[in-house]
């Protein structure tokens, strides 16, 4: 079995590693890094829920190897707040329960990071095909729209979008 | 966890190298460029090389090139075809094929190379080893019958390529390295007649380059059927181009279907129907009629195959009426 | 003023995050899969490859001295059977004589590391002698001699059952119209994104703790008792938070059991992760369900009598099954008027995973054909669907002709608001060729009304403790898998002690340190533990006010509690914090901690088979989907859906919002695209890519509308969400087809073929296997004396 030692940039900072090069990206960030925030449903590329950035772009790490990551920066959720501030996206899933049981969100959350850096402006269209690739099973989604129209507001410093309150009667 | 068998890799500096490893190591060797297809197929136990020469180091064999003909390096990823303005300005099919591979996340690294190479796909084939020593191996890995067709003698798995129809249909050629040298052949003889030997190129060419010739004048379009609006393999592809003179007389016409066959399927008799003819509603649904005759597809993708092939005639139909610019019969945009 | 109507709430009602919503944002939320302890082994399990075969033998040896390998371990070590239901423990952790499906464990390796494990079983040989594979309804009732699983009633039929509740025939002679509709409802997967997961750790103080990504630790706690014969008090269950669940991850399954023995033979803890293929196996998803309804009506709409027959494709092992069967049978009658019922069931046995509870739990399939057979009689009488249901609706109090009793209901207001929003009664048979809408209703529980093994105990317990800094920790023995019941918790204990939710620290299902919760199943988790927790905190409340007034030397009557703060209500600025309150009780009481529990009300019904069914209350669903479906290919877009919910009084309308689309997401899922389907003995597509979940570009709009009706049994008068809005979406789905295109397609999913079948005349109705049901069970009306509304019997009332 061929090691390697590597030299990953994680959430800028450089972790070395002595790893089988078989050993996916997925697999060398939870279990020889210990960032267990990356999750999988299906290790094939099926589900998105082990998303991670490399050089911003979102990339299922389940399909990678880290043998071809060296020198490029690679992001996971834990890798999202500063200095323990969340970022807007972090903010507006918790504010808006675009987590439920939080098993995709680490991946949804890095998909929207690019995107909102890529775009300013994202429509509700633009964010459905950039998570086109992240399943999830609890939200049917909407909620995470909603939060990456809220963060993308917020990052443009621009007035909020009215919360969407549902309509409340008495029967 | 689903995990790699191990292997050992080495990354290729250029196709020429990539191509003498390969061709030193035989079939222990593989080629890999994004992963996207042959890591989950290597997980299943498909493939197991003992060694993966990395093909994304190799210089120069990413980039866009649009001076009259388009030169794709075959490394370059799907996003970025879908998202170049010069694509989408003169190559619009091609664009909107590499728009609808897989997600999004598969994009980011999934190469236009690999798309054209993508391994052929079968409900019995894609399983994992487990599932298929339970059902006792296809004739594609490890048994010696066809699931799918018990009586054939050869392999029915079906070509999943976005890009290929397209390519076909634009007439498009690929470059080849060999350990010896380069060769260029037209796209459409890339692929051969059997689902286990699917590609004609040598086992040990690596695929570099893409060159689709200037179209100037020719409308053209893909389009994809699939049961999701996204992740989701073909379960057939329609990519029609044509150059249309006075009164949208064909001049020139090509209509390739893919996910029918084990390779994409050029509907030459519609082709030939259509040379010469306005493109009106009637013959195009003569057209449809005659490609449609040419989808064959099999119980071994998703959705009952009957209805797959019923849907080559209408989906070849909307293709040609979005070339004559008529309406596609397509849904209307959600008004509710 | 009842306690339901209370308007003075201040956390209650308040669309707040999720206690644990930065943990999930972060990464940082702890899922059994990610657990890891010094020296963990990794399990993994061999499956059968056939779909029915004997075991002659099991040869390990060559696994086992495999470098790094630790333990194997066979089913005959683990002899005794096990299984969610007192009456089906009839499965074992491994295989021991018979393979009942693909897939069926049948034999476990521990090693140093999952590739090693993995490597091992491919040198595990196992000697099968291959029986006839039984892998549909008709095949297995036809074989009667090759018993698949020896816990059924007869042959392969695992149960079956026949009520008739007032006479049907009687009511079918009075009416004026008869309508028959057979329908088919596919079997699905829950498709939990997080694959289950499980670490035992077998001590060196001879404690087991078993780490376990499930919905229920209190059921897998006297699974593991059972089987390991080891005493409950030496073993503890933690759920560890459920990357979704969605009834997935009820039963206690062979794979805890499994790394738990390994952990106890090797001295380490033990770790398994499930593969995705391996979760497909493990299944416990929808039932693959056809039925039959025979319906009599007067010309007015009035339903005379309704007679329903179930056929469940069960799999190979009981599970839920039992309750699953009945639930075919138990809610059809608490949403419309009908006066005379009777249900025939069976579940039969068959070469295939077992099919278990998933959200809703074997009444979205009747709820299908029902709402989809209403709009069929609705269509032969000529009478609007919508005017229909709005008339025929039961009125708060019924006790249904099963002897179910309603409450209240917010079905009439539910169907109101959604035939409203989406301009229903406009858009019917207004749309343009192709477009259509449809409506439906629905019902489900709040929770069952008994536990799953007898007992006269709490269905769910609450202890509270508070400290001397005002910090307060509940605990509880509910499982969060996502929908938010241990924030639940939170918000009622801190609108109890006013006090922020912040202010709580939630200490959740760990069989050593919380109460007895029965787990999240049923829909019983907000109104279960959410009693149990009023109750607990009421009684620390009482203390904490009472130390206040006397150190502020007003009446108790007087005082408030909010904001962390207890005051003079005749003079705001005389007051206290919380944290000093809470050292005044301590100093006058001690110690400061209260236990709280609820247990639903007794069931009014006595008939054998009522115990399914009953519920604190029900709650109510209305959907309408407007669609667009194409001619030629017979494709089918959802436009939009909108979606009202009887939640009784939403706690959090924010987490109720996403409760309810959802909801939506998965009907939408199971009614166009998913479906658990086999070829040759193997499941035929056990993938994420190859069974369809819903991606964001498949996902249409939704508008929903919370009905609060103020429930008298539920916390503050809360109902259930997370499972009752997904029922009335499929059959809407199948009623707006109806109207866009003119034909029904009677079974799920509706796949392009099936639509252009339809359109040429070429859809075939399902066909009812043919099975005589057994004799009919007439079960007699109950003593008219009974009454309406039975008091509730719970500790909270008590309490009150």
């Amino acid at each position: 079995m061929e090691k390697r030692r590597l030299t990953l940039q994680v959430n800028g900072e450089a972790r070395e590693v002595l790893v089988p090069v078989h050993h996916s990206l997925l697999e060398v960030l939870r279990e020889d890094l210990g960032l267990t925030g990356t999750k999988h449903g299906c290790e094939l590329g099926e589900c998105g829920a082990c998303t991670v950035l490399v050089d911003g772009k979102p990339v299922l790490s389940c399909l990678t190897l880290p043998v071809e990551c060296e020198g490029r920066e690679i992001t996971t959720v834990e890798g999202l707040a500063r200095g323990g501030e969340l970022s807007p996206l972090q903010t507006t899933f918790s504010e808006l329960g675009a987590a439920q049981c939080g098993y995709c969100t680490p991946g949804m959350l890095l998909t929207a990071q690019a995107l909102v850096q890529q775009q300013a402006r994202p429509s509700r269209d633009d964010i459905r095909e950039a998570l086109a690739g992240n399943l999830c099973r609890c939200t049917g989604y909407l909620k995470i729209f909603e939060a990456v129209e809220l963060a993308s507001a917020r990052m443009r410093g621009e007035p909020e979008p009215a919360p969407v309150a549902p309509e409340v009667v008495r029967g | 966890m689903l995990r790699l068998p191990a292997f050992r890799y080495v990354a290729a500096g250029t196709a020429t190298e990539a191509a003498r490893i390969l061709a030193d190591q035989g079939p222990e060797a593989m080629a890999v460029a994004g992963g996207t297809d042959l890591y989950p197929n290597m997980k299943r136990r498909q493939f197991t090389p003992k060694l993966l020469v990395g093909l994304r180091g190799i210089e120069g064999a990413s980039g866009i090139e649009a001076n009259g003909g388009l030169s794709l390096g075959a490394l370059t990823t799907l996003s970025a075809v879908a998202s170049d303005p010069g694509i989408l300005a003169r190559w619009p099919a091609v664009a909107r094929a590499a728009s609808l591979v897989a997600s999004p996340l598969h994009r980011n690294v999934a190469t236009i190379g690999g798309n054209l190479c993508v391994d052929t796909r079968c409900t019995y084939y894609n399983q994992t080893e487990a599932w298929r020593a339970a059902i006792g191996y296809c004739m594609k890995k490890d048994g010696d019958i066809c699931l799918v067709a018990p009586g054939s003698d050869t392999c029915w798995a079906v070509s999943s390529s976005d890009i290929a129809p397209v390519m076909v249909a634009l007439g498009a050629e690929a470059t080849l390295v060999g350990p010896q040298g380069e060769r260029r052949i037209p796209v459409g003889s890339l692929y051969g007649s059997d689902g286990i030997r699917y590609l004609t190129k040598r086992p040990e060419e690596v695929l570099t380059e893409i060159y689709v010739p200037d179209r100037t004048g020719w409308r053209m379009t893909y389009r994809k059927l699939r049961r999701r609006g996204s992740i989701d393999f073909p379960i057939l592809g329609v990519a029609a181009a044509a150059r249309l003179g006075r009164g949208n007389t064909v001049e020139e016409v090509r209509i390739v279907l893919g996910a029918v066959q084990v390779a994409p399927v050029s509907a030459s008799e519609a082709e030939g129907f259509l040379r010469g003819k306005v493109l009106d509603r009637d013959t195009i649904d003569q057209a449809a009629a005659l490609a449609y005759k040419q989808a064959r597809p099999l119980d071994n993708t998703d959705l009952a195959y009957a209805w797959r092939k019923r849907m080559a005639r209408i989906e070849v139909a909307r293709a040609l009426r979005e070339l004559a610019g008529l309406p596609t019969g397509d849904l209307p945009p959600v008004v509710a | 003023m009842a306690e339901e109507q209370r308007t003075d709430l201040s956390v209650i009602g308040k669309p707040l995050p999720k206690i644990d919503a930065a943990a999930k944002v972060t990464g940082q939320l702890v899922y059994a899969g990610d657990l890891t302890l010094p020296r963990l082994a990794f399990a993994k399990l061999l499956r059968s490859p056939h779909p029915h075969a004997r075991i002659r033998s099991i040869d390990v040896s060559r696994a086992a001295v495999l470098p790094g390998v630790l333990a194997t371990l066979v089913g005959s070590e683990l002899p005794i059977p096990f299984g969610i239901l007192p009456v089906s423990q009839d499965e074992h952790a491994l295989a021991i004589d018979t393979a009942r499906f693909a897939g069926d464990p049948v034999a476990a390796v521990a090693a140093v590391d999952e590739e090693t494990a993995e490597a091992a079983l491919a040198l595990v040989v196992v000697d099968y002698e291959v029986l006839p594979a039984l892998m549909t309804v008709e095949d297995a009732l036809a074989r009667p001699d090759c018993r698949i699983n020896e816990h059924g009633s007869h042959g392969n039929v695992h149960k079956e059952v026949s009520f008739d509740f007032g006479d049907v025939e009687a009511g079918f002679r009075e009416a004026d119209h008869l309508r028959e509709d057979t329908f088919f409802f596919e079997g699905n997967n829950h498709l939990a994104m997080e694959e289950h997961a499980a670490v035992a750790h077998h001590g060196p103080d001879g404690k087991l703790t078993l780490w376990s990504s499930t919905q229920t630790p209190h059921y897998v706690h006297r699974a593991l008792a059972k089987v390991l014969e080891m005493p409950p008090a030496h073993i503890r269950i933690v759920a560890c938070s459920n990357g979704g669940g969605f009834g997935g991850k009820t039963d206690p399954f062979g794979h805890e059991i499994v790394v738990a023995k390994l952990s106890m033979k090797t001295g380490r803890p033990v770790k398994i992760v499930l593969t995705r293929e391996e979760v497909f196996y493990t299944h416990r998803g929808r039932h693959p369900v056809r039925m039959w309804v025979k319906t009599g009506l007067k010309k007015d709409g009035r339903i005379t009598a309704m007679h329903f027959r179930t056929a469940l494709d069960g799999g190979a092992y009981g599970s839920y099954g039992v309750a699953s069967l009945y639930y075919t049978g138990a809610l059809q009658t608490v949403t419309y008027e009908i006066p005379r019922y009777k249900f025939e069931g069976v579940r039969v046995f068959t070469n295939k995973p077992p099919c278990g509870p998933k959200r809703g739990h074997g009444t979205p399939q009747p709820r299908f054909a029902l709402e989809c057979h209403i709009d069929r009689f609705c269509h032969d009488l000529g009478i609007d669907p919508a005017e229909w249901r709005l008339r025929n609706t039961l009125a708060p109090g019924t006790l249904t002709a099963n002897q179910m009793q309603v409450r209240t209901i917010g079905l009439k207001a539910c169907l109101d608001r959604v035939i409203e929003r989406s301009a229903y009664r406009e858009k019917r048979e207004s749309l343009p060729d192709g477009r259509g809408i449809g409506l439906a209703g629905s019902a489900y529980l709040s929770g069952a009304g008994l536990p799953i093994y007898w007992n006269a105990l709490p269905h769910s317990g609450v202890q509270i403790k508070v400290d001397r800094g005002g910090g307060v920790t509940v605990f509880c023995g509910s499982t969060d898998v996502g929908q938010g019941s241990d924030s639940v918790l939170a918000y009622v204990v801190a609108e109890e002690l006013g006090i922020e939710p912040k202010d709580i620290r939630v200490v959740t299902a760990d069989t050593d340190l919380t109460p007895v919760d029965l787990g999240s199943y049923s829909s019983r988790v907000t109104l279960m533990t959410g009693n149990a927790a009023i109750h607990a905190a009421r009684k620390l409340r009482g203390q904490l006010l009472e130390a206040a007034a006397r150190k502020l030397e007003v009446p108790v009557e007087r005082l408030r509690m909010a904001a962390r703060r207890v005051w003079d209500e005749a003079d705001p600025s005389r007051g206290l914090s919380f944290a000093e309150t809470a050292v005044l009780a301590e100093a006058a009481f001690g110690t400061l901690g209260s236990v709280g529990w609820y247990r639903p009300p007794k069931p009014a019904a006595k008939w054998k088979g009522s115990g399914v069914g009953p519920s604190p209350t029900y709650s109510y669903s209305a959907a309408a989907v407007e669609l667009t479906a194409d001619r030629e290919t017979g494709i089918v877009r959802i436009d939009k859906v909108w979606i009202a919910h009887d939640i009784g009084r939403a706690l959090n309308p924010l987490l109720v919002v996403g409760q309810l689309e959802g909801s939506v997401y998965m009907a939408l899922g199971e009614a166009l695209m998913e479906e658990q389907v086999f070829r040759k003995g193997l499941h035929k597509i056990p993938s994420m890519l190859d069974y369809k979940s819903p991606t964001s570009l498949d996902m249409p709009a939704v508008e929903s509308i919370l009905v609060e009706t103020l429930d008298p049994e539920g916390p503050y008068g809360a109902k259930e969400c997370g499972q009752g809005p997904l029922l009335p979406v499929i059959p809407a789905v199948a009623n707006a087809l109806f109207d866009a295109l003119g034909v029904w397609v009677d079974e799920v999913p509706i796949t392009p073929e099936k639509v252009l079948a339809a359109l040429e005349g070429r859809y075939r109705s399902p066909k009812m296997p043919d099975y005589t049901y057994p004799e009919t069970v007439v079960v007699a009306p109950l003593e008219p004396a009974a009454p309406a509304a039975p008091p509730a019997t719970t500790a909270l009332a008590e309490a009150r």
